[in-house]
């Protein structure tokens, strides 16, 4: 525990400056308010229906694929701090485990390869490589 | 201009010698000052120290840390309006302009009488730099607007977010040698917090985005949130390939690690990660990674100014639009910071001093200002390579960002861990030899596939090229109708 307290200091820090800055900005400089200025900017005509729209959902395909990504490294942090300074028979062992376990990475990356999840191009956009390609 | 009159010039005179007296008693009274506190500097410290030490041992701890979090943000936090006049310049001079370059020089009269003589027409350059500090000042006193229907908390919280993970970032970092002023903690799990705190950066630009109620700004948090995940993902397993060559997850002990001879061997060179033959790779790829997770050019999607206004700053003023880019200016610090402590050697300086006997500068590197100086020489460098690459390279497209991060660095990372892994199982099961021999023979085939590749993609590449011309439609140019001269009768 001792070392982190390190850490909750520079993050108390980091706060104290954060909020001196948000109350600096809002006491100074004038506040003149009026309907236009507050509006939304969508250059310069009167904004059009809501903001918070659909979007692709390509974003939310991306982010579950980060996370199951992710996740497989963690696994791994462990086991690397620990490998290099096994002995022989922990460093054979562990690297044909680590090798399996990677090759389930593999598979998994092949497969989202194949379902062409994290394709971002339009290829209707480029009638000239599809003629090609066929 | 009329000639001075005796009693005018009498009267400059006069005014010149009081004003040099002034001057001259006010040094001799600093001086005065200064002396006699340097004189009791050392009972005063005395005294400081031994309340310090009568102090319950817990807050002991506590007053430190707050000691080592001020020092470790101060080198993040005061270079900032020197790196934005810094690249602001450097730019400049990449594209042929001149950049700011006058403001807060100072001239001082040549005929006014009220100028003692000795600054009479002398001129006080700052090169510009007191540019950024105006702009700071002005920021500050602007109008803050808040669009309606906005989410007010998370508005304000955004620039926030960016700020605190700016400042938190170089928390584990070993600034210098000296472990009494720095890294603020030395924790187990050095790399992953930096590692962690990068991820938090994405919540900022994404609730800046979203709670500001404009479609620009909401596009651009969208790109932001999926290109700091996808280049996240990459930087990670580049690192871990490093951490299982050292062993540890602690900065100190990867720093520690890069003492060694270089590659065993080379005994006045350190053994820095990056000249080690899967360390280049590793660094390399986290090098993009660090371009894209501080949105800095060619990785710049999510704030594209000619397809999404600002992205996700379109509605930010004042301070809070300079808190992003602070804490962008900051990331780019701190990220030079990381790179140079994990590939770089940290606090050394790139020749092995104890090993050619030269103690003197080794003490030099163990200082705490020493060890500093080293670290901002790097940072400097990194930022220099920001800006570099801010003047070549034009902003990607949004498929080749993603292209460039799930379907090259990935598996070139991927893939480095896991002959990392093999390299270091031969080596230590087998002996260094063959472990060489490995690396070696890898090299080589790596070279070879990627030339029989390139030349094979060329010439397709130049192929298609040819027939995209061909199919083209001819450009003619318009034909221009010369103006007949009017033949006169």
């Amino acid at each position: 525990m001792g070392s982190y307290i390190g850490i909750l200091a520079l993050m108390g820090l980091a706060v104290v400056l954060c909020a001196v800055f948000a109350t600096i900005s809002w006491l100074l400089g004038p506040k003149r308010n009026t309907t236009y200025k507050n509006a939304p900017y969508e250059c310069g005509v009167a904004p059009v229906g809501d903001a918070r729209e659909r979007f692709p959902i390509k974003f939310y395909l991306v982010a579950i694929i980060f996370i199951l990504f992710d996740i497989e490294v963690v696994f791994l942090w462990a086991w690397m701090t620990v490998y290099k300074g096994g002995t022989v028979e922990f460093i054979k062992f562990t690297f044909f485990e680590f090798l399996a376990f990677m090759s389930t990475w593999v598979l998994g990356y092949a497969y989202i390869l194949k379902v062409k999840a994290i394709e971002w191009d339009e290829p209707e956009a480029l009638p000239s490589e599809i003629q090609e390609a066929a | 201009m009329a000639t001075p009159t005796a009693a005018q010039r009498a009267a400059g005179t006069a005014l010149d010698f009081f004003t040099t007296m002034i001057l001259l008693l006010i040094f001799a009274i600093g001086c005065e000052v200064s002396t006699t506190a340097w004189a009791e500097s050392g009972k005063f410290t005395q005294a400081f120290m031994d309340w310090l030490r009568s102090l319950d041992p817990t807050l002991q701890d506590v007053l430190a840390a707050l000691g080592r979090a001020i020092l470790a943000i101060i080198p993040v936090f005061a270079p900032v309006p020197f790196i934005i006049w810094y690249e602001r310049r450097l730019l400049s001079w990449m594209q042929d302009r001149i950049g700011p370059n006058r403001t807060g020089n100072i001239t001082f009269s040549r005929t006014s009488k009220l100028i003692p003589s000795f600054l009479k027409g002398k001129k006080f350059k700052l090169f510009g730099l007191a540019q950024s500090i105006a702009d700071g000042i002005k920021l500050f006193t602007k109008e803050d607007i808040m669009p309606t229907k906005t989410d007010k908390f998370l508005f304000i919280l955004g620039p926030l977010i960016a700020l605190f993970v700016a400042l938190t970032l170089g928390g584990t970092i070993p600034w210098a040698g000296d472990r009494r002023f720095t890294p603020v903690a030395d924790i187990n799990v050095g790399l992953l917090y930096v590692m962690a705190i990068s991820s938090l950066g994405a919540y900022g630009l994404v609730l800046a985005g979203y709670s500001s109620n404009n479609k620009y700004s909401l596009l651009g948090a969208l790109r932001a949130s999926a290109q700091l995940i996808s280049y996240e993902l990459a930087m990670g397993v580049s690192l871990a390939a490093m951490v299982m060559v050292t062993g540890s997850l602690k900065m100190t002990e990867i720093v520690a690690a890069q003492e060694a001879p270089l590659l065993g061997f080379i005994g006045f060179l350190p053994n820095w990660n990056i000249f080690t033959p899967f360390g280049l790779v590793s660094g390399f790829i986290f090098l993009i990674c660090m371009f894209a997770e501080t949105n800095r050019p060619p990785f710049d999607l999510p704030e594209a100014e000619n397809e999404l206004v600002a992205g996700y700053h379109t509605e930010y003023s004042t301070k809070r639009w300079g808190l992003f880019m602070m804490a962008e200016y900051m990331a780019m610090f701190t990220f030079s910071m990381v790179f140079s402590t994990v590939f770089l050697g940290g606090y050394h300086m790139p020749i092995r001093w104890e090993a050619i006997g030269m103690d003197f500068m080794a003490g030099i590197e163990r200082s705490y200002l020493g060890g500093l100086s080293v670290m901002m020489l790097k940072g400097v460098a990194g930022l220099t390579l920001y800006i570099w690459v801010r003047a070549t390279y034009p902003r990607f497209r949004y498929d080749q960002l993603m292209n460039l991060g799930w379907k090259f660095l990935l598996p070139v990372a991927t893939a480095n861990l896991i002959v990392t892994a093999t390299w270091i199982m031969i080596s230590k099961v087998y002996g260094a030899a063959p472990g060489w021999m490995f690396a070696i023979g890898l090299y080589a085939v790596a070279i070879a596939v990627y030339l029989l590749l390139r030349s094979k993609k060329s010439r397709q590449y130049l192929d298609t090229r040819a027939v995209d011309m061909i199919n083209q439609p001819a450009r003619r140019a318009p034909e221009v109708v010369e103006p007949v001269a009017e033949v006169t009768a």
